[in-house]
């Protein structure tokens, strides 16, 4: 018998190396407590959370919680069935609702997690014969979705409205083609080019969706994201989004004024073939995603935290992935796998949990310490987080002396 | 139009700077095997290499490209289509 874990040996090593020189599992924190968006106990130590993507800090708001609790009264537990049988509840109708009014869009389809919204929308659209055109640096889930259909995949480079020209003029004209574009790309926490890049792919004959994942609730007027900031709104043919960032709960969701797009329903396998959301995290994301329409003030909190932040580590002298706060992610750049990954263990016994990122999660090869921001931190524990990233540097001897920079090269998220 | 001598020299050259295994390189030399190019390197070789001959090598046809020979003769192909 061939044991089939065999080929994931030089993985395993690795972990047991950290492991060996007594640095904890950065991807098996287990949280015991939550007190709130920003803080938990971690290891039995009050910990400010400041990797999270609750940007918006609705995971413990009353109106928010009460619409769960009396969702499951109401409706008990669970759905136990796929959208299209039993599975759709006056809950999951409501939210959906509650999309296009945000949204200001003619249709919503909600899927179960939002990179099932990728999956489920993307390898729908696209089919044999046509092309999805994506971003280097594209999550993994537009990657997956492109891998779980049958279009051919063809890759630009990172944000560059020049190499996506270049690749969408040697497809044929007449083909269908399908651009894949983010508002923020995660990773980096850089912001796409929409403002050039959508009206360029529309006029090369493509439809444009746009992932907005990390952007929902505190870019443009009405909070849409990215495309609606950089007014391109009229031009994109699909948002998709999460309800597990902003919304701050769990699902995902294409919204579009295509006249035929409920169509997907009935044509998306990660959609048909899965069980619908509980009716009590559609009710929360429904009483969310209404709340957000009125988030001004969160909003700018949220960015407020964001440049303390970069602003604070940009001082100490940490390279950080974008030289100004362009989203809520703050990535700092490392040196190299140990020194990420001891400094991220002492910054979790000062008390703060940040995200380690590392090849081939990550673009060029980087290593990363990522901090995405909350509207609900305070000053204090900003000042807190910003005190440990000083003292955990300086324990593990982090040199600031040469930018690491960012290669040209661009990689897959995974 | 290319030959297929002149395009596997070519493809040669696109990969010596990405050869850090510092392997010999033939017709079977294997990309994951045996350059140990991950998948990031491979997409971004690839890029180059429609940009050399204008033509498209869709991320889903890789995974049967799995060796130089097999690329050189994708390559060949389309860049006399």
């Amino acid at each position: 018998m061939t044991d089939l874990l065999s080929k994931y040996d030089a993985l395993t090593a690795e972990r047991g190396t950290l492991h060996a020189a007594g640095i904890r599992d950065p991807f098996s924190i287990v949280m015991s407590e939550v007190r709130s968006p920003t803080q938990a106990l971690i290891d039995g130590r009050e910990t400010i959370l400041v990797g999270t993507y609750n940007y918006m800090g609705m995971t413990f708001d009353p109106d928010v919680m009460r619409a769960g609790q009396d969702a499951i009264a109401r409706y008990g537990a669970g759905t136990t069935g796929s959208r299209v049988l039993n599975g759709t509840y006056q809950t999951h109708a409501e939210c959906e609702g509650a999309l296009r009014d945000f949204y200001g869009m003619a249709g919503a389809i909600v899927f179960s997690t939002g990179y099932q919204a990728n999956l489920g929308t993307i390898s729908a659209l696209a089919v044999r014969g046509e092309y999805v055109v994506l971003d280097a640096d594209s999550h993994a889930s537009i990657y997956d979705g492109c891998a779980m259909g049958t279009a051919d995949t063809i890759r630009f480079k990172h944000n560059s409205p020049e190499d996506m020209i270049k690749r969408l003029g040697r497809l044929p004209a007449e083909a269908g083609k399908l651009v894949v574009l983010e508002g923020v790309y995660s990773m980096l926490g850089d912001i796409g080019r929409l403002k050039e890049m959508v009206p360029a792919a529309k006029e090369a004959g493509a439809m444009v969706l746009v992932d907005e994942a990390h952007a929902m609730g505190f870019y443009g007027a009405n909070g849409r994201g990215v495309y609606e900031d950089q007014g391109v709104a009229d031009q994109v043919d699909f948002v998709v989004g999460t309800f597990s960032k902003s919304v701050g709960t769990v699902g995902g969701f294409c919204v579009s004024d295509h006249p035929k797009l409920d169509i997907l329903r009935l044509v998306s396998r990660p959609y048909v073939f899965t069980a619908s959301l509980p009716p009590a995290v559609v009710a929360m994301a429904a009483t969310s995603i209404r709340k957000l329409m009125h988030g001004q003030a969160k909003r700018a909190r949220l960015w407020e935290n964001t440049r303390a932040l970069h602003g604070g580590l940009t001082a100490q002298g940490f390279h950080i992935a974008t030289p100004t706060p362009e989203s809520a992610i703050v990535a700092v750049i490392m040196p190299d796998q140990v020194t990420t990954a001891r400094m991220w263990a002492i910054l979790l016994e000062l008390g703060v949990y940040v995200n380690m990122a590392r090849p081939p999660a990550t673009p060029a090869g980087m290593f990363l310490l990522r901090c995405s921001l909350c509207a609900e931190h305070t000053a204090e524990q900003i000042a807190q987080v910003l005190d440990a990233f000083e003292t955990a540097a300086a324990r593990v001897r982090l040199s600031f002396a040469s930018s690491p920079g960012i290669g040209m090269a661009h990689a897959q998220a995974a | 139009m290319p030959d297929r001598a002149a395009v596997h020299a070519r493809i040669l050259e696109f990969i010596a700077p990405l050869n850090t295994a510092a392997a010999s390189v033939g017709e079977g030399t294997r990309f994951a095997d045996d350059l140990m190019f991950d998948s990031l390197t491979v997409m971004d070789l690839v890029a180059g290499i429609e940009d050399e001959w204008n033509i498209v090598l869709p991320l889903n046809a890789l995974p049967e490209l799995e060796t130089v020979g097999q690329l050189t003769d994708a390559v060949t192909r389309l860049a006399n289509k």
